[in-house]
């Protein structure tokens, strides 16, 4: 067996993780803003954003690349993992509210004193998101129990291939129309937002921006580090036999079913945790973050990055966000046309997206010198055996 | 026919339709411990079904499926039927292609099935050595870090039927093993399965008459859904009803 970090690899790693958490925030907080080295705080949290987008590709990546699920609703998770955070920094912001109260703006708006008088207005079920740590456990186990549960359903009723695509996302969008509801206590179509403070400290200061920044760098080290150590192990490998013949390990004793429930669980926290430090640096998060569309980017992420890699879904989420911010800013109209226009492309001319050019390059190469040779050999046609008549 | 020897394999009165179609039609089939069965017959003579039945993926809508004395395979499932020791080879060979022939081996090797043991546990080297008498057994020892997708035909359905030989298994259903193979790999494929007789059960279904001479003690036509005949390959191969059915267009002149 390989060793489970060549130096190499590791060599790289550390080089860019060097950079993103180290190297930028340090831009950010002693070179001055006349510098042209200065990262400015509102740059350095857009890459902030990206880097929970990341961790959302990965998760996408874990389920596609490498265990052939393809889910298009991973957003749900995401968003789940951004609301139950997005909950306690609601409840932080106390009587800065427009409406000065007790409770979030929405609630005074939506006349909910009226509907929970014994609470004051506070749905019951946001009372434990006072406390941080009950948000971020819940950050955890609400996506979790949701993928558990569909995913005990879908894998149990042997649902597979483009049947489980189309679930997904049919339960994405069902938990999108019920979040746009205002009485379904989440605040409906505008969702949470207007933030304050996050454990105590000022959302909007550059030195929590840093800090969020810098977690969600390490968050996707994290993840990156632990999706790495998955490959290497025997559960790596059953991931990607289920992925190339589902049939052969079940006939071998392994009770799918259960791996892949696992697999689904573990990308729905892994979107969960990007999703919760993607709702304090963006400052909103409202039922459109989790409406179809958006997981079919992250799909397109890891398509474009390349899938069935490790870097592949991160260069990906970068760079089409990257891609993105200019795009809709410089032509916003055609910019979905240009993300299908490249999505198409990807898939036809760069099957292993961006990761795979270097290889593409060498076969190419390859190719050109043995041509000559190539067309003297003729291919093997497969003989079909002559049918004889029946008279 | 009362069970007075023990069966390794038993299917009584077993039917199993398809929207109607009777795919398996009260069928009987015995098998004693350690034989190797040869089951042949027309396209749609439900053999596949048969070994469907047999594994789990499909139930029998009436019927008796057993396994050894007392098994009742009908109430288990594939991965629980595979784990009382019976492997199936498919028809089309399936490996893992991006994984190492090692690997595929590694994966299918007898022992623990539960997740918490395939994220934790190493690899022990009593394990690779009976992955490397595997390999010796199916011929492909060289090719051990070679990915399987890059096999031969050929080399792929040895490399499954080494995936089954892994697990170690009391029963082995092998699925036309020699479809898309030259004469010659044909030929090793019947050695290859000639050698495991004894030691294991095999029940094997095949179309190339070439093949089921070769490593036929005994055979089995299924005709529509339902045992023809039994008997060795002289006898099968001169009984009016196979000729009608099967034989007659294939044989030589």
């Amino acid at each position: 067996m390989k060793s489970p970090f060549p130096k190499r690899e590791l060599c790289f790693i550390a080089v860019i993780a060097a950079l993103v958490l180290v190297v930028v925030p340090c831009l950010n907080a002693f070179v001055p803003s006349t510098s042209a080295l200065h990262v400015s705080t509102f740059t350095m949290s857009v890459y902030g954003k990206y880097l929970t987008y990341a961790v959302l590709a990965m998760g996408v990546n874990l389920l596609w690349g490498y265990t052939g699920i393809l889910s298009l609703g991973q957003c749900l998770f995401f968003s789940l993992g951004g609301y139950c955070l997005g909950m306690n920094l609601m409840l932080m912001i106390g009587k800065l509210g427009q409406y000065k109260a007790d409770i979030p703006d929405f609630m005074v708006f939506l006349e909910f004193p009226k509907r929970f008088p014994e609470t004051g207005g506070l749905p019951p079920h946001w009372i434990p998101f006072k406390h941080f740590w009950f948000a971020a456990l819940m950050v955890v186990v609400v996506p979790a129990v949701v993928a558990y549960i569909f995913g005990w359903l879908a894998f149990r009723s042997r649902i597979k291939g483009v049947y489980f695509s189309i679930l997904s996302q049919a339960l994405t969008y069902a938990a999108t129309l019920m979040f746009f509801r205002n009485d379904f206590t989440f605040g409906g179509n505008n969702g949470l937002t207007d933030f304050k403070f996050i454990l105590g400290f000022d959302v909007n200061h550059p030195a929590t921006k840093r800090t969020l920044y810098v977690a969600s760098g390490v968050l996707l080290l994290l993840v990156y580090l632990f999706c790495r150590w998955l490959n290497t192990t025997k559960f790596g490998l059953i991931q990607r036999a289920i992925r190339d013949s589902e049939n052969r390990v079940l006939f071998s004793g392994y009770a799918t079913a259960h791996f892949k429930l696992f697999v689904f669980v573990v990308a729905g926290v892994i979107a969960a945790l990007g999703g919760a430090l993607f709702v304090p640096q963006v400052g909103i998060i409202n039922p459109s973050e989790m409406a179809p569309d958006k997981s079919l980017e992250a799909v397109v992420w890891c398509a474009v990055g390349g899938r069935q890699s490790l870097i592949g879904p991160i260069l990906g989420a970068i760079s089409i966000n990257s891609l993105k911010s200019y795009a809709t800013h410089a032509f916003a109209e055609q910019w979905p046309y240009i993300l299908g226009l490249l999505f198409i492309f990807v898939t036809l001319f760069m099957p292993k997206g961006i990761v795979g050019i270097p290889e593409q390059f060498r076969e190419l190469k390859a190719r050109l010198n043995r041509k000559p040779k190539d067309e003297t050999t003729t291919a093997p046609v497969p003989v079909e055996p002559a049918k004889p008549k029946v008279s | 026919m009362s069970a007075h020897k023990e069966f390794i394999l038993t299917l009584e009165g077993v039917t199993k339709s398809f929207d109607g179609f009777k795919a398996i039609n009260d069928l009987n089939f015995y098998m004693d411990t350690g034989e190797l069965r040869v089951v042949i017959g027309p396209n749609g003579a439900g053999k596949s079904t048969m070994l469907d039945l047999i594994t789990g993926r499909t139930a029998p809508d009436v019927g008796k499926v057993e396994f050894g004395k007392d098994t009742d395979l009908t109430e288990l499932n594939e991965y629980e039927i595979n784990r009382l020791g019976i492997g199936r080879k498919f028809q089309t060979p399936s490996v893992y292609v991006d994984s190492t022939v090692f690997e595929n081996i590694w994966l299918s090797l007898e022992g623990s099935r539960s997740l918490w043991s395939c994220l934790f546990s190493r690899i022990t080297s009593e394990q690779r050595d009976r992955i490397q008498e595997v390999m010796k057994t199916i011929g492909l020892v060289d090719k051990a870090d070679t990915k399987a997708g890059l096999l031969s035909h050929g080399q792929k359905q040895w490399l499954e039927i080494g995936m089954l030989l892994a697990q170690n298994p009391k029963l082995l259903l092998v699925d036309e093993p020699a479809a898309g193979m030259t004469d010659e790999e044909t030929h090793k494929t019947g050695e290859l399965l000639m050698s495991l007789e004894g030691k294991h059960s095999i029940v094997v279904i095949e179309h190339d008459m070439t093949f089921v001479r070769q490593i036929a003690r005994k055979v089995t036509v299924l005709h529509q859904g339902h045992v023809l005949c039994e008997g060795t390959v002289d006898q099968v191969q001169n009984d009016e009803r196979v000729i009608e059915v099967y034989l007659g267009r294939k044989k030589k002149a």
